[in-house]
């Protein structure tokens, strides 16, 4: 790994100053960038650490919904969460491993946007808001494809804000060397219809199953999604699965989510 | 260079680190505590874990400079003040959870950290609860055994 300079800053304000120098980049629970940094695909000057700001850290439920700090570690969700959003709460106990969890971030995992990582399944059916020091964007604009997202360069997200779905609940397939989902569905009924995500399957991230919504919508039971099947052509492809096999897994462990739900 | 003070296994110590070193160089090259191994060193293997602040954490993969005033607990400081074998240290012994010892520091350091969380864990929440810590020799079953006789709940003899 390359040599860098770290900071602490203590507010947000000194940490968006701090990323404004080009080189400069943000780290959380560092779970995904130091592994990333080891292998020399990061070579940032200079480290603006997020973890001693305390404005990004906590879970508060608030008019508008469930908040959730950039900076809480999944370990604090699966606690702090399971009162108001248990389907959320459980999501983030199974991300990887304790250890991972007592570090890794909800911030740090959306900024990643991994296209198997269990929270863009999550903020997409759950139709959340990314709130960053400089605006809010709702959650179908925020994943733009394996790896991107609607951030700008040295914008931080500083929470993330959940509508509190009627019923919900998370199915994911572990990938079993990594445990990130091999194929995870989120399924989540509102008042005012039902909203399906999908993680791990596709190669432009997580998306919404829209034919799987119409159903559900009309008729929130297991029976509704019979036949319906999500083409193969865009699928991950890779030595743990074929993407026929995860265009399949996709109904599987929608199914499992309904019956969960 | 910048030093780093913290309260390693309820001692003070300083080490000097660059940025990027991670907390296990600063234990094993520091420190010379070499008891916290690495194993992979990608994140994956939890030989390296330790606590901090209480929580088990990979320490390749978080930096010392992070970690300025914190309390950390090593394998170091798992036995009891005589020297003796710590009772999970003592349970790994007695029900051979370990055979060439590489993973065995970050597997004490999770046990511990599950019985300080949930007492009396079941076979299946201990299974679970080691899904970060590889071992390439025991198949697990008396690393499992073990933590289930540290907690004080009874083991069925080979
Ligand atoms: C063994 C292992 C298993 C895992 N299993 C899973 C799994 O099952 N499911 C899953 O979803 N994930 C899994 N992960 C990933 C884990 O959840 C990471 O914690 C997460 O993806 C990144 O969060 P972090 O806080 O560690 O971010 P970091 O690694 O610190 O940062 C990641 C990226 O986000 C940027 N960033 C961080 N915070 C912000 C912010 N607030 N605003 C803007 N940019 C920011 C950083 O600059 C960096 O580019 C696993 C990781 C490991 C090592
Ligand atoms: S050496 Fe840290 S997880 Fe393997
Ligand atoms: S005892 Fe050899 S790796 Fe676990």
């Amino acid at each position: 790994m390359y040599d860098f300079e770290l900071q602490k800053p203590t507010s947000v304000a000194e940490a968006v100053a701090a990323l404004a120098d080009g080189s400069a980049q943000a780290l959380a629970g560092g779970q995904t960038l130091i592994p990333t940094m080891k292998q020399r695909l990061a070579d940032p000057g200079t480290l603006v650490s997020l973890m001693a700001i305390p404005a990004l850290q906590g879970v508060a439920m608030t008019s508008s919904g469930l908040s959730i700090g950039a900076t809480t570690t999944h370990a604090v969700v699966a606690l702090s969460a399971l009162a108001h959003y248990p389907a959320l709460a459980a999501l983030a106990g199974q991300i990887g491993d304790p250890a991972v969890r007592n570090r890794g971030t909800i911030g740090g995992s959306i900024a990643n946007n991994d296209p198997s990582a269990c929270y863009p399944a999550a903020i997409l059916a759950s139709n959340a808001v990314i709130v960053t020091n400089a605006r809010e964007i709702a959650a179908d604009d925020y994943f733009q494809g394996m790896f991107a997202t609607a951030l700008e360069e040295g914008e931080i997200v500083t929470a993330v804000r959940f509508p509190i779905p009627l019923q919900a609940a998370y199915v994911k397939f572990p990938q079993p060397a990594s445990r990130f989902a091999l194929v995870g569905a989120f399924v989540a009924r509102f008042e005012d219809g039902v909203r399906v995500a999908v993680t791990g399957a596709s190669n432009n991230g997580a998306f919404r199953w829209n034919a799987a919504e119409t159903a559900l919508s009309a008729d929130f039971i297991v029976q509704a999604l019979a036949g319906l099947v999500l083409p193969a052509d865009d699928m991950i492809a890779d030595l743990h699965g074929s993407a026929e096999y995860r265009a399949h897994l996709c109904a599987v462990m929608l199914k499992r989510a309904v019956l969960a739900a | 260079m910048k030093t780093v003070t913290m309260r390693v296994n309820g001692k003070l110590v300083s080490a000097p680190t660059e940025g990027r070193t991670l907390l296990v160089e600063y234990l094993r090259e520091g420190l010379r505590l070499t008891g916290t191994h690495v194993g992979c060193d990608t994140s994956q293997c939890g030989a390296c874990v330790v606590h901090v602040n209480g929580l088990a954490v990979k320490s390749c993969t978080i930096f010392a400079q992070e970690l300025e005033g914190a309390e950390v607990l090593t394998i170091e400081g798992m036995a009891n003040s005589d020297g003796s074998l710590g009772v999970i240290q003592q349970a790994f012994q007695d029900y051979h959870g370990l055979q060439c010892g590489f993973c065995t520091p970050g597997m004490v350091m999770s046990a511990a950290a599950l019985l300080a969380e949930n007492p009396t864990p079941s076979e299946a929440e201990v299974r679970q609860y080691l899904e970060g810590n590889l071992c390439r020799c025991t198949g697990y079953h008396n690393i499992v055994k073990a933590i289930l006789a540290a907690s004080g709940q009874a083991v069925a003899a080979e």
